[in-house]
């Protein structure tokens, strides 16, 4: 059990400097056997093992990571948060997970570091424009923050863009949602981390699923590099490893693993004081507390678990950043590095129940999984404990292709990430 | 990554598009049920290991063409 952290505990530790800090969370050996074991301690995991304890009183709960917590993609994200999504089921998912954001550093107790700095986004033609002004109004009939800002607002805003008559793309406006922005990613890994492993749940890292344990249609345990564990349920959390972990029990998902890579500069002095995402191709920058600017564009562009990124795309993106942040061309890229990302066709992804009786699904999170976190693992928890989902999360099922069903937020067909 | 093209030979993978999945057999027209057409395009295999693609030499001769590569490590199998 990890102490509370307080104001006081700070100050008993800065005058003892001596006493050492807990462990932030329990490193046991496997149990036998668990109620639920969830599969993979990435954001998504670990928050759906802290809403079983916490939310629906499951507390006999094991996350299994094959590596450490915070080795994934929870820990490469370019840790953007926004609920500025448009289409049923979307909207209310994203916003439940705003407000989850909101109150997250008290509930787990861990400061996260949640900087709602504002997301600016924008339009670099008057159509586009256009179609913010409906996505805003969608987001505001919905309750959610979202403003239109005229091109002179926006260079209030932002003056160091390039306003020039030679910019390649002009910028008419854009639309901002207040109450997006940015958290520290790993911190929300460690957090909920620590949080589920107060409330009695397992957290055992360096274990690696290889096989499921079938009786018939029912899963009976997992195999693991550290031997067998069995169990009640088991539910799949494994990001960009979805479709291997999956097949393991027969099943064949709509999921292909792609690259997402991410760039950090050499630290400045603060300039960009919110996320800005351009409306011209692909591309959202922001300024992290150290200093350096922190960006991203689209995947690589072909399958691969390789968490190595091609030159190309580094071309690509830097090319946005200048084109955009003229400045940008006298800083040097400091790091960039890769995470593998489960792309769906529509884009939207899992939270489900599987075709086996007591498998679950949480994957295909594509871009955009970060930002979900708290309300995934939030109706994943639900899901799992009531064996059906939430309202929040019905539209996320496995079968939606098959039933018609597709979430397609970009509006323009599936494979969005392939056009 | 390189890519062999048949034509031009080595080239850089940006002169290429990516053409997916090039073992999944496409029902016949007129054929199949709903089922077996969703799976046909929606479903794949995406294994962590050998992968049979198609590739695009679209910047350069432009031919469709299908390689092997291992999508665990990116290495090369050739032309498959
Ligand atoms: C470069 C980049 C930038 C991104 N930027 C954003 C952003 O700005 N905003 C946003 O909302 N989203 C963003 N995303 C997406 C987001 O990071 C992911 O969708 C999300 O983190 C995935 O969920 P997770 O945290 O559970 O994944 P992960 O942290 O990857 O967790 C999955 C875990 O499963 C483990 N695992 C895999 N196989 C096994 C096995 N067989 N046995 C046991 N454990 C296993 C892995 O080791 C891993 O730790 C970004 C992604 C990338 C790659
Ligand atoms: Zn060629």
């Amino acid at each position: 059990m990890s102490r509370q952290y307080s104001a006081f505990a700070l100050a008993r530790h800065a005058l003892q400097p001596d006493l050492a800090w807990e462990r932030a969370w329990a490193s046991p050996d496997p149990k036998p056997s668990y109620d639920v074991v969830i599969i993979g301690g990435g954001g998504h995991g670990l928050a759906t093992a802290y809403y079983l304890a916490k939310n629906h009183g499951v507390r006999n709960v094991a996350v299994i990571e094959r590596n450490y917590i915070g080795s994934g993609n929870v820990g490469r994200n370019t840790t953007l948060i926004r609920s500025n999504y448009m289409i049923g089921g979307n909207t209310a998912f994203f916003e439940h997970s705003m407000k989850l954001w909101e109150g997250l550093s008290h509930d787990l107790n861990f400061n996260c570091m949640v900087s709602q700095r504002g997301q600016i986004v924008l339009a670099v033609n008057p159509v586009q424009l256009d179609t913010f002004a409906r996505r805003g109004n969608v987001m505001r009939l919905n309750g959610i923050d979202a403003e239109l800002l005229d091109r002179g607002e926006v260079m209030k805003l932002l003056p160091y863009l390039d306003y020039s008559k030679e910019a390649r793309w002009p910028v008419y406006g854009a639309i901002m949602q207040p109450r997006a922005g940015t958290v520290r990613h790993d911190a929300v890994a460690w957090g909920y981390a620590r949080a589920a492993s107060n409330l009695g749940v397992d957290i055992i890292e360096n274990c690696e699923v290889t096989g499921f344990v079938m009786d018939g249609t029912k899963v009976t345990g997992v195999e693991t590099s550290r031997g067998r564990i069995n169990c009640g349920k088991a539910g799949i959390a494994v990001a960009g490893h979805t479709s291997h972990v999956a097949k393991m029990a027969g099943l064949r998902l709509p999921v292909e693993s792609h690259i997402l890579q991410a760039f950090v500069t050499e630290p400045i002095k603060p300039i960009v004081h919110h996320v800005v995402s351009w409306g011209a191709e692909l591309f959202y920058l922001s300024q992290s507390d150290k200093g350096g600017l922190v960006f991203g564009g689209h995947i690589d562009g072909f399958n691969t678990y390789t968490q190595r990124g091609q030159f190309p795309r580094i071309q690509t993106v830097a090319e946005c950043a200048v084109s955009l942040m003229p400045f940008v061309s006298r800083l040097r890229l400091l790091r960039h590095w890769g995470g593998i990302q489960d792309m769906t066709p529509d884009g939207s992804p899992f939270i489900s129940r599987t075709p086996l009786k007591n498998l679950y699904l949480n994957g295909g999170w594509c871009y955009q999984g970060f930002k979900a976190t708290p309300a995934s693992g939030w109706t994943y928890a639900h899901t799992i404990a009531n064996d059906d989902e939430h309202e929040l999360n019905r539209c996320f099922s496995l079968d939606r292709f098959e039933k018609g069903r597709e979430l397609d937020e970009f509006g323009i067909g599936n494979w969005t990430y392939k056009q | 990554m390189i890519i062999p093209c048949p034509w031009c030979g080595d080239r850089d993978h940006s002169e290429f598009r990516y053409g997916g999945d090039a073992t999944k057999d496409r029902p016949k027209h007129g054929t199949g049920d709903l089922k077996e057409w969703h799976d046909y395009y929606f479903l794949f295999d995406n294994p962590k290991g050998p992968h049979t693609e198609y590739w695009q030499h679209v910047l350069g001769c432009r031919r469709w063409f299908r390689l092997s590569r291992n999508i665990a490590t990116n290495e090369i199998g050739g032309l498959a």
